[in-house]
């Protein structure tokens, strides 16, 4: 089995999920990204397991989902909230924490 | 070498010596005001009660074989490390034992006079405590038996005298005379520390024992430095040349503190540690020709100054540092000497504070005036304080039958059988003594009154001319009883060692000679100051006259010599803090404030801004390990 293909596809999908984080504006977008860049390396890690023939990297991926599950909750949350009191989801706007 | 005996009977009570001022004094310092009716009369009791247990043991002393008289109490442990060991111990020998009685007696006498002479001071309970602490302190002086623990009561000394010289602390010059007592004495201290230190090196322990007992192992550079330490120690305590300037400005003290501190005990401890340090004087002859002419010098100061100052207790100073030279010379002559210092000092402690104690008479009666130029014609005012001044002046100008004719006698013996040289300065010495004491009586008492308008003289209560007749007593008899009846020499010969020497001037005429010239210079006295009107200001006077009223500028020498660089070395410091240190400091922390002012601004709260530079740190450190596999 050649793990380029795969690994190229999960660069692929890092580089856009890294991108989305940069240049949108809307948290929910930003969060998807974040999302997006969570699954690329998951599939990498998954690809180089099936490539070595142990289990390892599948764990890891297992792990890294938990995580992300455990991050939506938090993070949706706080995007909530915030979008209550300002009645806006930009991310730009929340910048009261600054020098 | 003395034998040391355990102390039994009543010499077990050793400690009880130095804890009964100390508990007085603690009661009356910590008690505060609950203790202002009753606390006087509590620190008097504790002193008479040591004078009483000091007179005991002095003739359970006296039951025992010469030999057999050096008792040593120990009571703990002091200090232990290594091999280093220092005892809380207390020793009572023959040379301790006449500065126990001294202490103690003429402590009390000046214990009770004072309860008259500071009976309408607001303080008195705070005055009486610090006199209760100053005795404890220098009977722990006296009584030590290691230098170590002597050093604690030298402080302690130094300490109470500080307090005592500064009681009117309201009076800037009070408050600046007891500083410069206090900063004058460390120095001194000094000089006591670095001894120890050196004997401590050398000997291996600092007890007296083991240090007069292991002389012969150093070599005699090492004694003759320990002996210049223990010179330049005395030096400060007892007010020696160069540091004299201390003793007239402590007259700025109430006048019992004059007579306790400055004349019969504190100024007594420099000449009793260089008697007690007999060994090691004996061992090194450059130390012991260096005490003798400091005291040379000394004597001639005092004398000098004592013949010009009006003030009376600055004049009474000014003879003290002349007659505690008097001891120093025969303190350094050596063996034939020592034990002359001590009679010397026992029979000075008497007079002076008899005559410290006239003059505070004098000027209780004069509403605190000190300036001789407005008393006069007291004579007949102030009989006892008269008569007794008078006894106390003919003892120290050494006029027999009185006490110092003897005591100073004998020094002017061994200085003669030791150098000619010495001999003559301690004549001519006598001669001053004579003249500037005739100075004082005739100023005092006699002549025309010249009094401030609203000075009315009387007598002083009983409380205080029965101490002045007592010690007048003392001043009279104490000479001769020391000599033929006490037998100093014999008494004091097993701790200082004694041998006689010899003079090439027949005894008897040399007494005379003495004699005559002390009668001369009393007669240029009495002609000057007694036959002729005193001017209320003074006059212009000569230059040595001038000089003699400015202490013959110890005072701007030291000024010169020592405050003035002192100044300029700190403002040099302080420069220095200022341009350098803190520069230094300074720039670095506003180097750091500024690169942290600048960096802040990075902080936008711009958060695609922080996922930029966190993307962009991920890729370099991805960068880098890439380069590092590759290299």
């Amino acid at each position: 089995m050649n793990p380029s293909n795969y690994i190229i596809l999960s660069a692929l999908l890092f580089g856009i999920g890294a991108t989305g984080v940069l240049v949108r504006r809307n948290a929910i977008v930003v969060f998807m990204s974040v999302e997006l860049m969570l699954n690329a390396s998951n599939l990498a890690f998954v690809a180089f397991a099936r490539m070595h023939g142990n289990l390892d990297g599948q764990v890891v991926a297992f792990f890294v989902m938990v995580v992300a599950a455990a991050e939506v909750v938090v993070g949706l949350a706080i995007i909530v909230q915030i979008f209550r009191s300002r009645r806006s989801a930009s991310i730009d706007e929340p910048n009261l924490l600054k020098y | 070498m003395q034998e040391l005996m355990p102390a039994t009977g009543v010499f077990s009570l050793l400690w009880l010596l130095i804890a009964l001022p100390l508990a007085g004094s603690a009661i009356l310092l910590l008690g505060g005001r609950m203790t202002n009716k009753w606390g006087p009369y509590l620190a008097v009791s504790t002193i008479v009660i040591d004078a009483l247990l000091a007179i005991w043991m002095l003739v359970e002393m006296m039951g025992q074989g010469a030999e057999e008289r050096t008792f040593n109490d120990n009571i703990y442990s002091w200090v232990f490390a290594g091999t280093f060991k220092v005892d809380m111990a207390f020793q009572l020998d023959q040379l301790s034992m006449v500065f126990v009685l001294l202490i103690t007696i003429v402590g009390a006498l000046i214990h009770i006079y004072s309860l008259g002479y500071m009976s309408h001071d607001p303080d008195r309970r705070k005055f009486f405590g610090f006199l209760n602490l100053f005795v404890a302190a220098m009977l722990l002086l006296v009584l030590a038996n290691n230098y170590l623990l002597m050093y604690v009561g030298w402080e302690g000394v130094g300490l109470a005298s500080y307090l005592l010289i500064g009681f009117w602390q309201y009076k800037p010059s009070a408050a600046a005379a007891a500083k410069k007592a206090f900063i004058i004495n460390r120095v001194g201290d000094v000089g006591l520390s670095l001894a120890i230190m050196v004997m401590f090196v050398t000997f291996g322990s600092v007890s007296f024992e083991d240090v007069f007992g292991s002389t012969g192992q150093a070599s005699e550079g090492t004694l003759t430095a320990i002996g210049l330490l223990l010179l330049l120690a005395a030096c400060g305590k007892s007010a020696q040349f160069p540091l004299q300037a201390w003793l007239l400005d402590a007259m700025e003290g109430p006048t019992p503190v004059s007579a306790l501190i400055h004349a019969a005990t504190m100024v007594t401890a420099g000449v009793y540690l260089i008697t007690r340090s007999n060994a090691i004087f004996d061992a090194a002859a450059w130390a012991a020709t260096a005490v003798v002419v400091i005291g040379v010098i000394t004597m001639f100061m005092g004398a000098i100054i004592g013949c010009a100052k009006d003030d009376i207790k600055k004049s009474l100073a000014g003879s003290t540092m002349s007659q505690i030279g008097y001891m120093v010379i025969a303190a350094g002559l050596g063996p034939v000497g020592y034990v002359f210092a001590i009679f010397h000092l026992l029979t000075h402690g008497v007079f002076k504070a008899g005559l410290f104690l006239g003059a505070g008479s004098v000027m209780h009666a004069m509403k605190d005036n000190v300036n001789m130029r407005r008393y006069g014609a007291l004579r007949a005012l102030m009989v006892v304080t008269f008569g007794t001044f008078l006894v106390c002046t003919l003892s120290i100008m050494g006029i027999p039958p009185f006490s110092g004719f003897w005591s100073k006698d004998s020094i002017v013996h061994a200085a003669f059988e030791s150098s000619n040289l010495v001999g003559i300065c301690t004549v001519l010495a006598a001669g001053i003594t004579g003249f500037y004491m005739t100075r004082m009586v005739a100023m005092t008492f006699y002549g025309k009154a010249r009094w401030e308008d609203d000075a009315h003289p009387h007598e002083s209560p009983a409380v205080m001319t029965i101490p002045l007749i007592i010690l007048a007593i003392g001043a009279t008899f104490l000479g001769m009883a020391l000599l033929f009846w006490g037998n100093i020499e014999t008494w004091l010969e097993p701790v200082v060692g004694f041998e006689e020497g010899h003079v090439a001037i027949p005894e008897l005429l040399l007494m005379a000679i003495t004699l005559a010239v002390v009668l001369i210079g009393a007669a240029i006295g009495w002609i000057q100051y007694a036959r002729r009107e005193v001017p209320v200001t003074e006059p212009h006077g000569n230059l040595l006259t001038r000089a003699a009223r400015a202490e013959l500028y110890g005072n701007e020498i030291n000024d010169v010599l020592v405050v003035h660089p002192s100044f300029w070395l700190s403002r040099f410091l302080v420069w220095f803090d200022n341009a350098w240190v803190d520069g230094f400091v300074n720039s670095s922390a506003a180097a750091v404030g500024g690169l942290s002012g600048r960096m802040r601004k990075y902080q936008t709260g711009f958060i695609r801004s922080y996922a930029l530079s966190m993307l962009g740190g991920a890729i370099l450190v991805v960068v880098a390990l890439v380069l590092v596999r590759l290299s």
